[in-house]
C-alpha cells in the first residue's frame, strides 16, 4: 500500500522537478517546485518522520516559495529565454548525468545499518532531542538562530535603495 | 736577545722608511712646504731615504759579520720561533698556502737595496732643483718616497707574493710618475701605455706563481730554490714544470724590464720628470726583471729551454734598441732605447748561465744610465726645456760640470776601459763566448759597436759644434750638480766592485768562472772605439754623410724609424682585435643579443602565457560553475573508480 | 506501518532529482530559477538523509534535515535580496549579463 503511495508521489516528484528546469516562465517554475516540495513532504512521512513533513511544507512550501514568488512579482518579468547554446546543454548534461551516476553509485554503497520496523519519530522526540541540554544539537540550534537573524539583516540590507 | 730583536727590526725599518715619508708627505706635505723651507716637502723626502740608505749599510755590516751563515739571514717580524734566528709573522694561512711577512736578507737583495737608496737618494735632492718651482712637487716626492718603498719591498721580500705586491707597486708608481704632467695628453697616455703593457706580463707571472706553488708546494723563495734544485735539468726542446714556470715569469719580467714586444712602453715613458726616467726606467724599476731572474737562479739552471729563450731574446733587444737608437732626435729617447737594449745585455746575461755578471752590468748600470738621464736632465733644464737634439750644439763650454760628468757617462756606457762599463760589458761577451754561443757573442759585440756610436752622436750633436737653438743655456744649480758628479765617481769606480764573486753563493747557480780569452778586452774596446770614431766622423768632420746615408739607405731608414713596427702592431691588435672584438661579439652578440634576448624573452614568455591564460576569467558564473562541477565529477571519479 | 518503502528507490529518486538540479543551474538564464534549482538540489539531500534515517532507525538524520532546510531559508533569502540588488543596478536577471569580472 505504501509502496504504491511511495511510487506516486516519485514519479509527480520527477515530473515537477522536470517543469521546473524546463518551464521557460519562472513563474510556473515557481509553481512546479512547489508542487515538487508537496511531494516530498509526503515521501518524508511516509519514511517515518512527520514533523519533517510538517515541516516541509510549513517553511519551505509555505513561506520560502511564497518569497520566491514575492520577488518574481517585485521584478515583473517576462518568459525570457534565448536558448543556452547546444554545447553548454550538452557538456552540463553530460556532467550531470556523471554526477547523478556517481552520487548514486555512493548513495547505494552506503551502509545501510539496521533499521527498525515501524520506525516512526514523534515530534516530542524531536523536541527532546533539540531542546534538552543532554541532547547535542541545543548549542547548534542557538546558532541557527543567530544565522537566521544575520540573514535577515543581510537580506534587508542588501535590498535596500541607496540613501540619497 | 732583546739586541737581536731590535738589531732584526733594522731592515724593516729602512723598508717602512719611505713609505713614511710617503704617508706623511701625502696627508701633511702641503703643510710642510708652507711652514717650512720652501722645499720642505723635497727635504723630507730626501732625508727618509738616506735614512733607509744607512739601515742598509748597517744591514750590510751586519750581514757580512754573520760570514758563516752563506745563505744569507732571514729577517722577519718580531716573535721567537724556536731555536732558529727567525721569527715568523703569520700574515696569510689559507690551507696549504702560507706567505708570511718576511724579508730576505742576503748579499743580492742588499747589493739591491743599496743601489735602490744610494742612486734613489741621490736622484731625490737631484730633482730638488730640477722640481723647484713646480706647484706639484710634493706630490712628486711623495710618489717617489713610495716607489722607493715598493722597490725596496720587492727586492727584500721572502716570498713571491711579496716581491708581487711590490713589483705591482712600482708599476702604479710608475704610471703616476710618467703621468705626473697629467694635463697633458701625451704624458697621461704614456702612463696608461706603461701599465697596461706591464700588466701582460703581469698576467703570466700570476699564472707562473701559480703553477709554481702547485708543483712545488711553496712560494718562499729560499725553499723554492732549494726544492728545484733537487730536482734534474729540463734539456733544451722540453717543456716540464720548471721550464713553464721559468718562461712566464720570464714573460713578466719581459713587461717590467722592456724587451722585446713588450718594450714599447719606456720610450714613452720619456713624458715623465727626467729624475723619474733616470731613477725608474734606468736604475731601478726596469731591473726588477733582472732581479727576479737572478734570483730564481736555480731554477732557471733547471731548464735550458728557458736560458735559451732568454738570451735569444736579450741579444735580439739588445740589437733592434739600439738600431732604433740610432735615428732618435730627442735625447731622452736616445736614452730610453740604450736602456732598453742595455737591459737585453743583462738578460743575454742570465741566459748564458752568468748571473751574477748580468746583475753586475745591472749596477754597473745603474750608475752611468742615472748620470746620463740626471746630465740630459741637466741639458733641458739649462735651455729651458729644450730636447731635440737638432736644436742643441756647442754646449761644452756653457755647462761644463754637466759636459764632463755626461762624458764620463758616455765612456761608460760605450764600454772604455778603466770606467765601470767596460768591466761588466766585458763580463758578459765573455760568458756569451764561454757557452760557445758564438751568435750571441758576434750580436753583442756589434751591438756595442752600436752602443758606442748612438752615444758619440748624442754626445757630439749635445755638446760639441755650434749652437742651434734660441734658448740662453746657463748651468744648473748645485743641488743638481753634485749628484752628477757622485754618479760620475761611481760610474768610474763601480767596475771594481767584484760583483760576481760576491754574489756567487747567494745565486747558488754553480761556478761562473769562465774562461777568459785574454783578446777578448781588446776586441771590446776596439769596438766602442770604432763606434766612437765613426760618430766623430759622421758628426763632426764630414756632417753631409749622416744625410746621404739616411737617404741611400731609405727604406732601413724608415724601418727604424718606425721603432721596427712594434707600434704599429700593437695599435692595430688593440684597435682590430681588442676594441673591435668586443664591439662586434662581446658588446653586439653577447649582451645584446645573448643576455638582454633572455631577459627579454623571460618578460616575453610570462607576457604571453598570462595573455594565454586569462581567457579562462570569462566574469560569467555559469562558466565557473561548470569548472566547479567538472572538477567535483572528476574528483569523485577518481575516488570511487581509480584507485 | 509495515517497512516496505524500498529504501534504494528512494535513494535513486534523491540521487535523479539532484541531478535534475544540477541541469537546472546550468541550462536557465534566469537568476531566480536558478536558485530554484539550488533549492531542488537541497531537498534531493534532505530527501537522502530522510531516508538513511529511517535505515539507520536514528533520529540523527531527521535533526540534520531540520538544520539544512534553516540554513536553506535563510540562504534564499540572501540571495533573493541580492537578486533585487543586481537587477536594481543593470536592469536585467539574465545570469550572463554580469560580466564584470571579466579579464
Amino acid at each position: 500500500m505504501e509502496a504504491i503511495l511511495f511510487y506516486g508521489l516519485a514519479a509527480l516528484a520527477v515530473v515537477a522537478a522536470i517543469a521546473v528546469v524546463a518551464q521557460p516562465n519562472p513563474v510556473t517554475s515557481a509553481l512546479a517546485l512547489i508542487v515538487t516540495l508537496c511531494c516530498l513532504s509526503g515521501i518524508f512521512g511516509l519514511l517515518g518522520s512527520p514533523f519533517i513533513a510538517a515541516l516541509q511544507i510549513v517553511v519551505y512550501a509555505g513561506a520560502i516559495m511564497v518569497l520566491f514568488l514575492f520577488v518574481l512579482m517585485l521584478l515583473n518579468v517576462e518568459p525570457e529565454r534565448s536558448p543556452s547554446g547546444p554545447r553548454l546543454a550538452l557538456v552540463a548534461g553530460a556532467l550531470a548525468a556523471t554526477l547523478a551516476a556517481q552520487v548514486g553509485w555512493v548513495l547505494l554503497q552506503t551502509d545501510r545499518g539496521t533499521g527498525v520496523a515501524g520506525f516512526h519519530v514523534r515530534t516530542r522526540q524531536m523536541a527532546m532531542i533539540l531542546f534538552s541540554p543532554e541532547g547535542r544539537f541545543l548549542y547548534a540550534f542557538e546558532m541557527v538562530g543567530v544565522l537566521i537573524l544575520a540573514a535577515l539583516v543581510g537580506a534587508i540590507v542588501l535590498s535596500r535603495e541607496d540613501l540619497p | 736577545m732583546l739586541e737581536d730583536t731590535i738589531l732584526n727590526t733594522i731592515p724593516f725599518l729602512a723598508l717602512f722608511l719611505p713609505l713614511g715619508g710617503f704617508v706623511v708627505l701625502s696627508l701633511f706635505g702641503s703643510a710642510i712646504q708652507r711652514e717650512g723651507d720652501a722645499r720642505g716637502a723635497g727635504i723630507l723626502a730626501c732625508g727618509t731615504v738616506f735614512v733607509a740608505f744607512v739601515l742598509c749599510g748597517w744591514s750590510t755590516a751586519r750581514l757580512e759579520g754573520l760570514l758563516a751563515d752563506p745563505d744569507g739571514l732571514r729577517f722577519a717580524a718580531p716573535h721567537m720561533l724556536g731555536d732558529k734566528n727567525v721569527f715568523q709573522l703569520d700574515w696569510i694561512e689559507v690551507g696549504a698556502l702560507s706567505i708570511p711577512f718576511g724579508l730576505l736578507i742576503d748579499r743580492l737583495s742588499i747589493v739591491m737595496a743599496l743601489t735602490i737608496t744610494g742612486v734613489g737618494f741621490l736622484i731625490h735632492v737631484y730633482s730638488l732643483g730640477y722640481m723647484a718651482g713646480d706647484d706639484a712637487s710634493v706630490r712628486y716626492f711623495s710618489y717617489l718616497n713610495l716607489f722607493t718603498f715598493f722597490m725596496l719591498l720587492l727586492v727584500m721580500g721572502s716570498s713571491l707574493p711579496l716581491l708581487f705586491i711590490g713589483w705591482e707597486g712600482v708599476g702604479l708608481c710608475s704610471y703616476l710618475l710618467i703621468g705626473f704632467w697629467y694635463r697633458r695628453k701625451s704624458a697621461s697616455d704614456a702612463g696608461k701605455k706603461a701599465f697596461v703593457v706591464n700588466r701582460i706580463g703581469d698576467a703570466a707571472l700570476i699564472v707562473g706563481m701559480i703553477i709554481a706553488f702547485h708543483s712545488f708546494g711553496t712560494l718562499d723563495l729560499f725553499e723554492l730554490n732549494s726544492n728545484v734544485g733537487a730536482k734534474p735539468v729540463e734539456a733544451f726542446g722540453t717543456f716540464g714544470i720548471i721550464t713553464i714556470v721559468a718562461l712566464l715569469l720570464f714573460v713578466g719580467a719581459c713587461g717590467k724590464s722592456a724587451q722585446l714586444p713588450l718594450h714599447v712602453w719606456l720610450p714613452d715613458a720619456m713624458e715623465g720628470p727626467t729624475p723619474v726616467s733616470a731613477l725608474i726606467h734606468a736604475a731601478t724599476m726596469v731591473t726588477a726583471g733582472v732581479y727576479l731572474v737572478a734570483r730564481l737562479a736555480p731554477l732557471y739552471s733547471h731548464s735550458e729551454t728557458a736560458l735559451a729563450v732568454m738570451a735569444t731574446l736579450g741579444t735580439l733587444t739588445a740589437f733592434v734598441a739600439a738600431t732604433i737608437a740610432l735615428v732618435q732626435t730627442d735625447i731622452k729617447k736616445v736614452l730610453a732605447y740604450s736602456t732598453v737594449s742595455q737591459l737585453g745585455y743583462m738578460f743575454l746575461a742570465c741566459g748564458v748561465g752568468a748571473y751574477g755578471v748580468a746583475i753586475f752590468h745591472l749596477f754597473t748600470h745603474a750608475f752611468f744610465k742615472a748620470l746620463l738621464f740626471l746630465g740630459s736632465g741637466s741639458v733641458i733644464h739649462a735651455l729651458s726645456g729644450e730636447q731635440d737634439m737638432r736644436r742643441m750644439g756647442g754646449l761644452r763650454r756653457q755647462i761644463p760640470w754637466t759636459f764632463w760628468t755626461f762624458l764620463i757617462g758616455t765612456l761608460a756606457l760605450a764600454g772604455i776601459p778603466p770606467l765601470a762599463g767596460f768591466f761588466s760589458k766585458d763580463a758578459i761577451l765573455a760568458g756569451a763566448l764561454a757557452g760557445h754561443h758564438s751568435l750571441f757573442f758576434v750580436v753583442g759585440w756589434l751591438t756595442a759597436v752600436l752602443t758606442a756610436f748612438y752615444m758619440g752622436r748624442l754626445l757630439i750633436l749635445t755638446f760639441f759644434g755650434d749652437y742651434r737653438g734660441e734658448a740662453h743655456p746657463h748651468e744648473s744649480p748645485p743641488s743638481m750638480i753634485i749628484p752628477l758628479l757622485v754618479l760620475a765617481a761611481g760610474s768610474i769606480l763601480t767596475g771594481w766592485v767584484a760583483i760576481p764573486e760576491l754574489l756567487a753563493a747567494a745565486l747558488r747557480a754553480g761556478s761562473e768562472a769562465h774562461a777568459h780569452p785574454a783578446w777578448l778586452p781588446y776586441v771590446a774596446t776596439g769596438g766602442a772605439l770604432l763606434g766612437l770614431i765613426i760618430s766623430f766622423y759622421m758628426y763632426t768632420l764630414y756632417t753631409e754623410v749622416p744625410r746621404k746615408l739616411g737617404t741611400l739607405l731609405g727604406p732601413v731608414r724608415s724601418v727604424l724609424e718606425n721603432k721596427w713596427g712594434f707600434d704599429l702592431a700593437f695599435d692595430w691588435i688593440t684597435q682590430r682585435l681588442v676594441l673591435a672584438g668586443s664591439r662586434r661579439v662581446l658588446w653586439r652578440g653577447i649582451d645584446d643579443g645573448t643576455i638582454d634576448a633572455l631577459v627579454d624573452a623571460a618578460g616575453a614568455v610570462t607576457t604571453r602565457l598570462a595573455r594565454a591564460s586569462r581567457v579562462a576569467q570569462t566574469g560569467r558564473v555559469r562558466s565557473y560553475a561548470l569548472v566547479i562541477l567538472g572538477g567535483a565529477v572528476a574528483l569523485l571519479g577518481y575516488l570511487l573508480w581509480g584507485r | 506501518m509495515s517497512d516496505s518503502v524500498p529504501i534504494d528507490h528512494a535513494l535513486l529518486l534523491s540521487a535523479a532529482l539532484f541531478a535534475l538540479g544540477t541541469l537546472g543551474v546550468f541550462l536557465r538564464r534566469h537568476l531566480i530559477t536558478i536558485v530554484m534549482s539550488i533549492e531542488l538540489m537541497l531537498n534531493a539531500a534532505n530527501l537522502a538523509f530522510i531516508a538513511f534515517s529511517r535505515s539507520h532507525g536514528t533520529i540523527d538524520g531527521q535533526i540534520l534535515v531540520f538544520f539544512v532546510m534553516t540554513v536553506a531559508a535563510a540562504e534564499a533569502a540572501v540571495g533573493l535580496a541580492i537578486i533585487i540588488a543586481l537587477d536594481r543596478i543593470k536592469r536585467s536577471i539574465d545570469v550572463d549579463a554580469f560580466d564584470w569580472m571579466k579579464w
